[in-house]
This record gives C-alpha cells, structure tokens and sequence, in this order.
C-alpha cells in the first residue's frame, strides 16, 4: 500500500530528515520519502501487513520529533 | 495568525523591554557588579532585580522553545536545535548573564522567524513553478455542461475549454482550430495553432476561444499529472551530495556536542576558569545544529529542478542532475535527434529541369503514403492527375500511366528492368530516378537532414569540454553525411539495438574517473540504450511510457538547444549545492576554532547563533538562485 500526506507546519529540514530515517526503520514499511520542500510524506508497506498500526507508529513519529506537524491524507 | 505574524510579534515586544532594559544595564554602575559576577560572589539585590526585565523578554521571546526542549527531553531527543538552545541560554544566566541568555535567544528567534520565511517563500516560487495543475473541467453531459474535477473525467468525454483556461487532461480537438500557450509544459513561448484531429495535452492554456475537446486519457495518465509526478517526487532519488549532508548530519552534531563536553571541562580541571570555559562549551553547543547544511542541500536540487522543468526540462531527481552535471560525453541517436526523422528533398537534378521533374514526379507520387513520397510531395508544385493510374512496385517505386503518357519515378533497379538508361547521381540518401515519355528526366534526392540547430548545438557542447558521439542504425554513408554536417567527434553507423548497447558499453568502460555519459535519444527503440547510461535524456515530449521509465531527463520539447540547457542548469545547481556546503561548514568550522581560541570574546555566542541560524538563512537565499537558471 501506498501512502501520502501532506505535512503541515513542517519547518526544520534536519526535523524532516529525522522523519524519514524513523519511519524507514518501522518493520513492514518498504520505502519511505519525505520531500521537506513539497512538505509530503510518501511511504510503502508490504503487502499483508498490518497497515492501521503502521500508520499508528507513522504518526507517534512525527508526533515526537515535530510537534506542531500535522498530517493530513491526500492519496 | 499566521505563524510568522505571531513570532513577529513576540520579537518585537521582546526588544522592546530588552532594549531599554539593555541601555540602562550598560550604564548603570550595576554593569562592574555584572563582571565582578562571573566570580559568583555577587550579593547585591539590585543586580537581581535589574535581571526581571531581561528575564520576562527572554520568557516573551524564548517560552516555546523552552517548552519544546522539554517536551524532547522526555521523548528522547536531546540534540534537537530547541533543546540546544535552552542549554546555552540556560548556562548563560546560570553564569549571571542574562542580558546575553535574553539576546541570543532573541537573535535566534529572529533568524529563525528569517528562515521560516525564506523558506516559505521559496516553497511558494517551487510551486509556482509547477502550476500546471488545471483546478476543474467542464464536461458536457447529456447537452448540458457540467464543472468536474479533473480525476472525474473519463476517456470519450467531451470538454469545452474557454479562453485563458487550462486543458484538464489530454484531448483531442473535435473540430475547429484552437491557438494553445504550451508555455508551462515545453518551455516553448511561442503559442502552437491545433487543427480538428490533432491532440491537445493537458496543462496547455486555450488562447483562443471556446473549443470542443474530446477527452483521450484520465487525469492520472495525462501529461500534467505525469510532469507533476515526475517534478515531485524527484527528491526522492537523492544525489550523492544529498546523501552525504544527511549522513555528515548525523555524526556532525554528537561530535560537536562531544566536543562541547570536553572544552567545557577538562581545560578548566587544569587552569580553572569554570566560567569562561563553560561559556565556550555553550557556544559549541549552539553551532552544533545542522540546519543550514540539511536545509540548503535540497532546496538547491529542487530549486534546480524546478527551474528546469519550467524550460520543458524534466529531470528524475538530484542524482540525475549530479550526473548531468558532470557529464563530458554526449551519444547521439541519429534519426528523429540529430536529424528531423523525415525525408526532405535536398536536390533536384539536374536544376534546370527541376519543374519538370517535379511535377512529373508528384503525378506518380500523389496517392502514395509512403514518407519518401510525402517528402516529394511537399516540395512538388500542385499537379492535375485525371486519368492516370497507378501501380506501386514493391522496391523499386511507382509507375503511372495515362494512355501513352507513362511515369516511371524509382530506384536504379526499376529502371533497370524497364531498360531505360540512367545517369546515375553519387548523393548521400535516397536517391529517385524520374523518367516521363520514355525519357529520362533527372533525379530527385530525398534524404533525412539534420536539425537547423544541430551543429549550432554540437559546437556548444564542444565549448563546454564535452565530447559529442553519434549513433546510427543507417547506412555509412548517410550516417558520414550528417555526421560531417553536424560536427559530431565520433559517429558509428549500421549499428543494431544491440550493439549501440555494446558502443556504450565501451564508452562506460573507457571513461576516466567520475565523467559521466549522457545517451540522447527518442526513446522508441533506444531504452535500452537510454536506461543504461548514466543520464539517458529522451527528447520530444512525455508520450512514450518507455522512455519516461528509462530515461533520467525528459525534454518536453523536441529541441536539441535544451541538451546544453540543461547541462547548464544542472552545472550551476551543483556549483551552487557546492557553495553551499563549504559555506556552512566554514563558518561553523570558523566560529568553532575561534571559539576554543578564545578569540572571539563576548561577542562568542552571538557569533555562533548567526553560524546556526543566519548561514541557514544566507545558504537558503543562495539556493533559491538555483530557481532563476537560464
């Protein structure tokens, strides 16, 4: 499956950076791109996982290194 | 409020008791009580007193920093820039300074309020570039005319598209002519004129009126919805350079943080002085931040990008660019790159007869659909052709009789059969023999010439070092022709796929240290090809899956002046990334060696919030040059 969101309020390129590394390391995700410019998150999983508790993690990720940064689903 | 607005706010009301409150510190005599106060012996309540106003700035100015840094602590996160900050600003006023606690934090907050904005505004110039996306479609259901999303659309519906609005997915003009700015999509400025019949992509701009359109894709399948994709997503294949400033990160921040640690203990164990060095650990633990670094880097390949696929150059992503930028050889594809792909007459002869040839060649030649054919026919005056018929054969041409007026236009071996001597021609290309009446007319020569551009291109190349090959499945001698007209260095002919595979496998080997190759192709028959160099670039336009799939630069317009364009573009990108990276790492490196030095004085702090947040900002403003390639 996959995944994008738009990253509001994301500002700090490091931040982004550490995003990405965090939900590349979640077991059951294939590949994993935040663009920091175009403010979106991009991820893959496997087929058969469990994808609601990705995502879960996906967000409790973001949560702890921005804060601020809201995700929103745009496909 | 918007965020910046809000931040804006906090400085200024900061500044606002921070300054007086600064004057007055300064000269009051409670200034001497402050130095005397590194020595920690301070007991006069006036010197606490005077701190309330500096401390309520700093609270103004500093209290969502302080807050996040808590929030990391607890999650884990130590070396974040809020966390960072709050620590040297923290050990600033545990050394009894808090006019320099309250005015790095409000330098910092200050730079970052720049950064936020330099940021959002190149976000927004990014995406001005890539504002082809149509916002609707009207669509004409059931003789009423309906507003959509483009998503909605689906092949075989009819579209009407007024002027000044935006094509919503690819079509085809039903009837009627419409004038189209393709501006944003090729880089081509000059509007095109569509005729019924002819497809229109997505994303061009309607200039002249209301049209007709019958719908020939969806949206996720039409051409903006593919440039989009392509531009986006681009950062995703990171370059060389890009990889390299996120794993420095990494190890940059727990070594100066180390560092820190080190210079603010183990000197003043053997000379004391626990302030003064503490004060430098601070400083160290203020440059430590990265952002400058893994904020520019990315910008600039976007930037790059970006600024690229507004002159109708899409490339796939920073490690494309780096390479593109690096290249010094350049292989040619010959027909459809070098040359226009289709036959043009390049000689009548002999010159004197040429009318008459002509026109008896287009008698023969009228109904033919071959391109030979095509090409005789666009240069032929118009012939009236009552009453003869034709008879094609196979190989050798095209014989048309009316009574005893018999037209014979074909290879030797035509004439051959029919036992009618030729003068033969030694020419380059296809060479067409013409005989009317039993007589031999003279001969029309039909070959594929090169682009009006294509030696102009090839010198330019030169110019900038880079070595230009062609490759060829046609015959030598056609393939000698065009290479000599154009210029190239090096041309191979009679080549098969397979062995323009082997060519550049060769080339791949030979080449010295880290110079890339560049294959430069249609994408039709050449995948292969284009796939296996370091940077394929297909030419003409986003239609062939195969070639967006293989290719690593697609040119939106079938010019070859965008090659040395593009090479441009991607030069300076890097040149720029470059700047960038040994810019902020000087200044830090500078301000880092100055520090442990002791040269830099009071003035050490602020200095090391400009190399965190103020080279961020000046690295960001440079990588926005990237937008404004030519």
């Amino acid at each position: 499956m996959k995944k994008t969101y738009k990253l509001t309020d994301l500002c700090c390129a490091n931040c982004a950076a550490e995003i990405e590394r965090g939900i590349a390391k979640i077991k059951g995700v294939t590949l994993c791109n935040v663009n920091f410019v175009m403010q979106k998150l991009t991820f893959e999983t496997a087929e058969g996982g469990d994808d609601e508790a990705v995502i879960k993690k996906v967000k409790k990720i973001i949560r702890r290194v921005e804060p601020d940064c809201d995700m929103v689903e745009i496909g | 409020m918007s965020r910046n607005r809000k931040a804006l706010i906090r400085i200024l009301a900061a500044l606002l008791i921070f300054l007086p409150a600064l004057i007055l510190f300064r000269f009051s005599p409670l200034k001497t009580v402050g130095e005397v106060a590194e020595g920690w012996q301070v007991k006069d309540p006036r010197f606490y007193a005077a701190f309330c106003p500096f401390l309520i700035a700093y609270l103004i100015v500093g209290y969502d920093v302080i807050i996040k840094a808590v929030r990391n602590l607890f999650s884990g996160r130590l070396l974040d820039e809020n966390f960072l900050m709050v620590v040297a600003t923290f050990g600033a006023i545990a050394l009894l300074d808090l006019p320099e606690a309250c005015g790095v934090m409000l330098f910092y907050q200050v730079g970052e309020l720049f950064q936020r904005y330099a940021v959002g505004k190149s976000r927004r110039s990014i995406a001005a570039l890539m504002d082809i996306r149509p916002d609707s479609a009207r669509v004409l259901v059931n003789g009423e005319e309906r507003v959509l999303m483009p998503e909605e659309v689906t092949e075989g519906d009819i579209l009407l598209v007024r002027a000044g609005e935006r094509v919503p997915v690819d079509a085809v003009l039903t009837e009627g002519e419409v004038t189209v700015d393709l501006s944003s999509l090729t880089g081509e400025s000059l509007p095109k004129v569509l005729t019924a019949g002819e497809e229109v992509l997505s994303g061009a701009v309607d200039l002249s009126g209301e049209v007709r359109l019958r719908a020939v894709r969806k949206y996720k399948e039409s051409t903006v919805a593919r440039i989009l994709d392509l531009v986006e997503n681009a950062s995703a294949r990171k370059a060389k350079a890009e990889n390299f400033i996120t794993k420095f990160a990494r190890f940059y921040t727990p070594i100066v943080v180390g560092a820190a640690l080190l210079i603010g203990v183990l000197p003043p164990l053997f000379i004391g002085h626990w302030g003064e060095w503490l004060k430098k650990a601070l400083t160290f633990l203020v440059v430590s931040c990265p952002c400058a670094l893994v904020i520019s880097v990315p910008l600039s390949f976007f930037g790059g990008i970006g600024g690229a696929s507004k002159k109708g150059i899409l490339i796939k992503g920073g490690s494309a660019l780096e390479r593109l930028a690096s290249a010094d050889t350049f292989l040619f594809d010959k027909t459809g790159t070098i040359t226009k792909g289709r036959f043009e007459v390049v000689e009548v002869y002999p010159a004197e007869r040429a009318k008459e040839i002509l026109a008896a060649a287009a008698i023969a030649e009228g109904s033919s659909n071959h391109p030979i054919a095509k090409s005789v026919m666009a240069y032929a005056p118009t012939v009236d052709r009552d009453g003869f018929t034709v008879q094609e054969m196979a190989g050798r041409g095209i014989k048309a009789v009316k009574g005893e007026d018999v037209i014979l236009v074909g290879n030797e071996k035509l004439f051959a059969e029919e036992c009618l001597p030729i003068e033969k021609r030694e020419n380059a290309g296809t060479l067409l023999y013409v005989a009317r009446k039993g007589e031999f007319l003279g001969v029309i020569t039909v070959s594929d010439v090169p682009k009006e551009n294509a030696a102009e291109v090839i010198s330019c190349l030169r110019e900038e070092g880079c070595r230009s090959v062609m490759l060829t499945g046609d015959r030598f001698d056609a393939a000698k022709e065009v290479a000599k007209q154009v210029g190239v260095d090096d041309f191979a002919a009679d080549l098969l796929p397979q062995q323009k595979v082997e060519w550049l496998e060769r080339i791949l080997s030979e080449r010295k240290g880290e110079k890339g190759v560049c294959f430069i192709g249609d994408g039709i028959n050449d995948a292969p090809v284009l796939a296996m160099a370091d940077v394929g670039i297909a030419m003409g336009g986003i239609g062939s899956d195969a070639a967006i799939e293989a290719a690593d630069v697609v040119l939106m317009k079938d010019d070859l002046a965008s090659i040395p364009r593009a090479k441009k573009i991607a030069g300076k990108t890097m040149r720029i990334v470059r700047e960038n990276i040994a810019f902020a790492l000087g200044i830090k490196a500078a301000v880092l060696l100055l520090t442990a030095l002791g040269l830099m004085g009071s003035y050490a702090m602020w200095l090391a919030v400009f190399a965190d947040v103020g080279v961020a900002v000046i690295a960001i403003l440079n990588a926005m040059r990237t937008l404004g390639s030519r």
